[in-house]
Formats: structure tokens, sequence, C-alpha cells
């Protein structure tokens, strides 16, 4: 569905990711994890088009994508949870709700879509006409998801969902993505959060500096040696 | 006499709100100042004058062609300059629209020379009594109209879905991004509704107002206060400073000395900027 091929990505000529490939199967979760300043953020903001990788390529269901805007790849099914929410806050949670749906045409549609995402996080169907920032940090995040799904993503991208959370509301929040995987989006998520991520993942990568420096099933790298090391303190 | 005043200032200050609106709004999207603004202001005034000399449409009439006219003078000014100039210094981005101010001032000379203009019988004249207060009419005129501009502005911002993502847009330009929101069109449709705002006041003005050049400035200069005061990106605030505005001008030209009105008002910039910088309102 997504494959980056040997991308590398540069603020101001400094790269900050060398030569990075990596493939996500319709229907699969996909984790990548890292420490801070590792190049998580920056593989999500080059596929949404935020950024233009300086070489290598990313196609998305058959089409290269890697010099499109992003208004253009939100479009085509993809959807960026950005890191630290970014909610608008001066706008009402259903304004915030309406315009992640911002592409779509149908008023129909959006409202139905809108039913749905209330099921699924009831607690935004009653704030509905508070502003956005009044909203605690967890119904933040959960605002951040709901929106980024009201444009009917076939890919969700995640970046660090439960950074500056509970631990009870990290596993909501975790529970979440498993319910919307179960609906059939596929999802990649990048996390500092290393253990579940990867008890998440149907595959997973481990990003050191930017360069891809393990790959496998999250099973696979919760038994290695370096993540439980690294990341796990073990 | 007083009171006579204070309607005057309050009129006035309606209009210092809307040119106020258009700066701010450009402000609150696109983060350049736009001190072109003024000019923009004279552009429409032009307009306007030479619809009613040459082809005898009355100002009242010229109101929706200045308006859309000035919203492409906008446009056109975003598409071929500021985006040239969005990630440049700020430097470059206060030297090209400053630059753009005196390129249309000389313009607006060279063309049309520097003589003072007045459109000398517009439709709306004369004066109004009530109360035993006299009202001029197209003052009254211009100040509903500045009224209802500003209204439309503020609906268009807040109830539709184009204008929540220029608020988006505004809050956060990469946010917006991964909405699908196209920032360079939303930034070139700031520029347009705040040239149309800056050319609606000019139309209205111009049926009371004198035409030159440089009228411009001075409703630059006061909308630089009007946003400051209202709090920059704020178009209720703006709407809410420039009547403070304008009650305080005439108010003060009054109790010092016409001379002193200026003064004020910048003292009340000064004021503003350092004790609170946010302006009386947040963004929008
Ligand atoms: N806007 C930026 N300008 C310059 N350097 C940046 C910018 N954003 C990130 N970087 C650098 O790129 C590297 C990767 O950052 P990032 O992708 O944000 O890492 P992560 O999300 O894994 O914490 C870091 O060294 C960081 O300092
Ligand atoms: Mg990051």
């Amino acid at each position: 569905m997504l494959r980056v091929d040997r991308i590398r990505v540069c603020y101001d000529d400094i790269p900050a990711l060398h030569e990075v490939s990596f493939e996500i199967e319709e229907g699969q979760i996909v984790s990548i994890v890292g420490s801070n300043g590792a190049g998580k953020s920056t593989i999500l903001k080059t596929i949404s088009g935020l950024l233009h990788p300086v070489a290598g390529q990313i196609e998305f269901a058959g089409t290269r994508i890697d010099r499109s805007p992003p208004y253009e790849i939100v479009r085509m099914g993809i959807a960026h949870v950005p890191e630290g929410r970014r909610i608008f806050s001066r706008l009402s949670v259903v304004e915030n709700l309406y315009l992640g749906a911002y592409t779509r045409k149908s008023d129909e549609e959006k409202a139905e879509t809108l039913e749905q995402i209330f099921r699924l996080f009831p607690i935004l169907e009653e704030r509905r006409n508070q502003r956005a920032g009044t909203l605690s940090g967890g119904e933040q995040q959960m605002l951040a998801i709901a929106r980024a799904l009201m444009s009917r993503p076939k890919l969700l991208m995640l970046d660090e969902p439960s950074l500056g959370l509970m631990p009870i509301l990290v596993s909501k929040v975790f529970d979440t993505l498993k319910q919307i995987h179960e609906e059939g989006i596929t999802i990649l998520l990048v996390e500092q959060n290393v253990r579940e991520a990867l008890e998440l993942a149907d595959r997973a990568y481990v990003l050191m500096t930017g360069n891809i420096v393990l790959q496998g099933t999250g099973e696979e790298l919760l038994e290695t040696d370096l993540v439980r090391q690294a990341y796990l303190g073990m | 006499m007083l009171s006579q005043l204070l309607i005057s200032g309050f009129l006035m200050g309606l209009i210092f709100s809307l040119v106020a609106v258009g700066l701010t709004l450009i402000w609150g999207v696109v983060e350049i100042v736009n001190f072109a603004h003024g000019a923009f202001l004279m552009l429409g005034m032009y307009a306007t004058y030479w619809l009613y000399r040459l082809l005898s449409i009355d100002p009242l009439f010229a109101l929706p062609i200045c308006t859309i006219l000035l919203f492409f003078v906008g446009i056109v000014t975003y598409r071929l300059m500021i985006r040239r100039v969005l990630t440049a210094p700020m430097v470059a981005q206060i030297f090209s629209t400053f630059g753009l101010m005196v390129f249309l001032e000389n313009m607006a000379h060279f063309l049309w020379s520097s003589d003072y203009r007045l459109i000398k019988e517009p439709l709306v004249h004369g004066r109004l009594e009530v109360f035993g207060l006299f009202i001029s009419k197209p003052q009254l005129v211009a100040a509903a109209g500045a009224m209802v501009a500003t209204g439309l502005v503020y609906w268009f911002v807040t109830r539709t879905q184009t204008g929540r993502a220029l608020q988006a847009t505004a809050e956060d330009k990469e946010a917006a991004a991964l909405m699908g929101i196209n920032s360079d069109r939303m930034f070139a449709l700031a520029w347009g509704i705040g040239g149309a705002c800056a050319g609606a006041a000019g139309v209205l003005l111009a049926n009371f107002y004198f035409i030159f050049p440089k009228v411009g400035d001075i409703f630059n200069l006061t909308a630089f206060v009007v946003v400051a005061l209202g709090g920059f990106g704020s178009i209720p605030g703006a709407f809410i400073a420039g009547i403070i505005i304008g009650l305080v001008q005439v108010l003060g030209g009054h109790l010092v000395a016409p001379a002193f009105k200026s003064v004020i008002v910048f003292i009340i910039y000064l004021v503003v900027v350092i004790a609170r910088p946010q302006g009386l309102f947040g963004k929008f």
C-alpha cells in the first residue's frame, strides 16, 4: 500500500533521514520506534507532504507522492495526526472535526462519518460545542485522532499519540487504535512508548539517528537485545 | 457640542474598524504587515472618483464594483509579490509592502496629480437633524456600510467552512495543511478580503472625504493602532478598537487641541504595546 524507498530528508542541508526504506501492507499496523530526535516525525511529515525527500521516493497505492503537496495526499487517503495534537484551539470540537473532512464534498456523508466518530468517542459528542482549547490533554488527543478520521483515510499515521498522557489514558489510546484498525484502516504508528507500540504492531522498525537499524514483527523485536536494553531497560 | 462630537467620532470609528479588519485579517492569516493597506484604500477612493467623473456612476453603486476590484488587487499583490517573500526575513517583507505603498502613492501622483479631489454631488448628501444633533448623511451611510461589511467578514470567517479554514491556517498552518487545506489559497483569500475591506472603506469615504494620493497614510496609521489595540488578528477586537479610536480622536482633538489628536492616538498605541501587547482580544 505504502512503499518508502531509500528516502533522504534534510533540514537546511543537514540530513535527518539518511536512507530510510520500509513498506506497509494494507490492513497492517506498522510501528516505528526510536528515541527523541531519531527522525520519526520527519518520516511522517515526509509521507504527508509537509517535507520532500532530496533522494528516494514514496509510493502510495501505486502512485508516486513524494512531490505532492499535503492537500493532494490527504485526498488520496492518508491522514496524519501530528505530534502534540495540534488541534485548532479557538474552534469548537465540531468545527475541528468538520475541518478534518475539508477535502470531502458530500455534507450527508460527512454527517454520517461524524456520527460514527461520536460512537467511537462519546466524550467528543458531549463536548461538541466546547472550544477545543478547553479540553483535557486526553480529550485533545481523541479529538486529534477523530479529526484525522473525518477524512475517511485508508492509512492513518499517528505521531506519538501517547505523549504526555497518564498511563490509564495511554492504554485507552492504544485500545482506540485497535478499534480503528478493526474497522479496516491501515495504521502507521510512531512511538517512543516502545513496549505498547511493538505489542500492537504486525510489523515494526527501529529508527536510530535517521537510519532503520532493525526490523521484524513486533514480537520479534521485543525479543531482541537491542530493544530490550536500549528501550525497555532490561 | 459634545454629543455632536461623539456621534461623528463613532461614525468615523466604524470606518476605522473596517479598514483595520482587513489589516488584521492579513496579519492573522499570513503574518505579514501590509503597509500598502492605506494605499489600497486610496485606490478604492480614486476608482470611485473616476467611475463618478467618467461614467457618472454614483459612489453608492460603485461600492460593489470597487470592492471586487480591490479584492483582486489584494489577490494579485499576493500572487506577484507576497508569495515570493513568505519565507524571507521580516525586513524583506516589510520592505516589500512598504515599497508597494510608495509605488502606489507615486503612481497615483503621476497619473492623477496631487490635486485634492472631491465628489461634488453624490446621491447621498446633506445632513439629518436628530434631537437637535446634525448628522452628515454620507457619513452615516459610510458608517452603516462599514458596519455591515465588517459583519459580513466576521460572518464569513466564523460561519463558513472556508472561513474556518482561514482561521485554522491562522492558528497553525502546518496542521491546517494536514486537513487538506491549501494554505497558498488561504493566503490569497486573506489578501483578497483584506484588499476588499480597504477598497470598500475607500468607496464609503469617497462620498465625503477629500481624495489625494497620500490620503491612505492617515488611515494606515490609524489602522495599525486599531489592530494593536484590538489584538493582532482579532476581528471583534478591530471592530471595538476602531470605535474607541474614533471616539478618542474627536474627544482628544476637542479637549486638547486638534493638532494633538494623532498624538493621543499614538500614546494609546504605546501604552497598549507596552502594557498589553496581545491587545484587548485574542485572535478572531
Ligand atoms: N524544523 C527543523 N529544523 C531543523 N532541524 C530539525 C527540524 N525538525 C527536526 N529537526 C532535526 O531532525 C532530527 C529528527 O527530528 P524528528 O524527526 O523530529 O525526530 P523525532 O520525531 O524522532 O523525535 C533531529 O535531529 C532534529 O533536531
Ligand atoms: Mg517527533
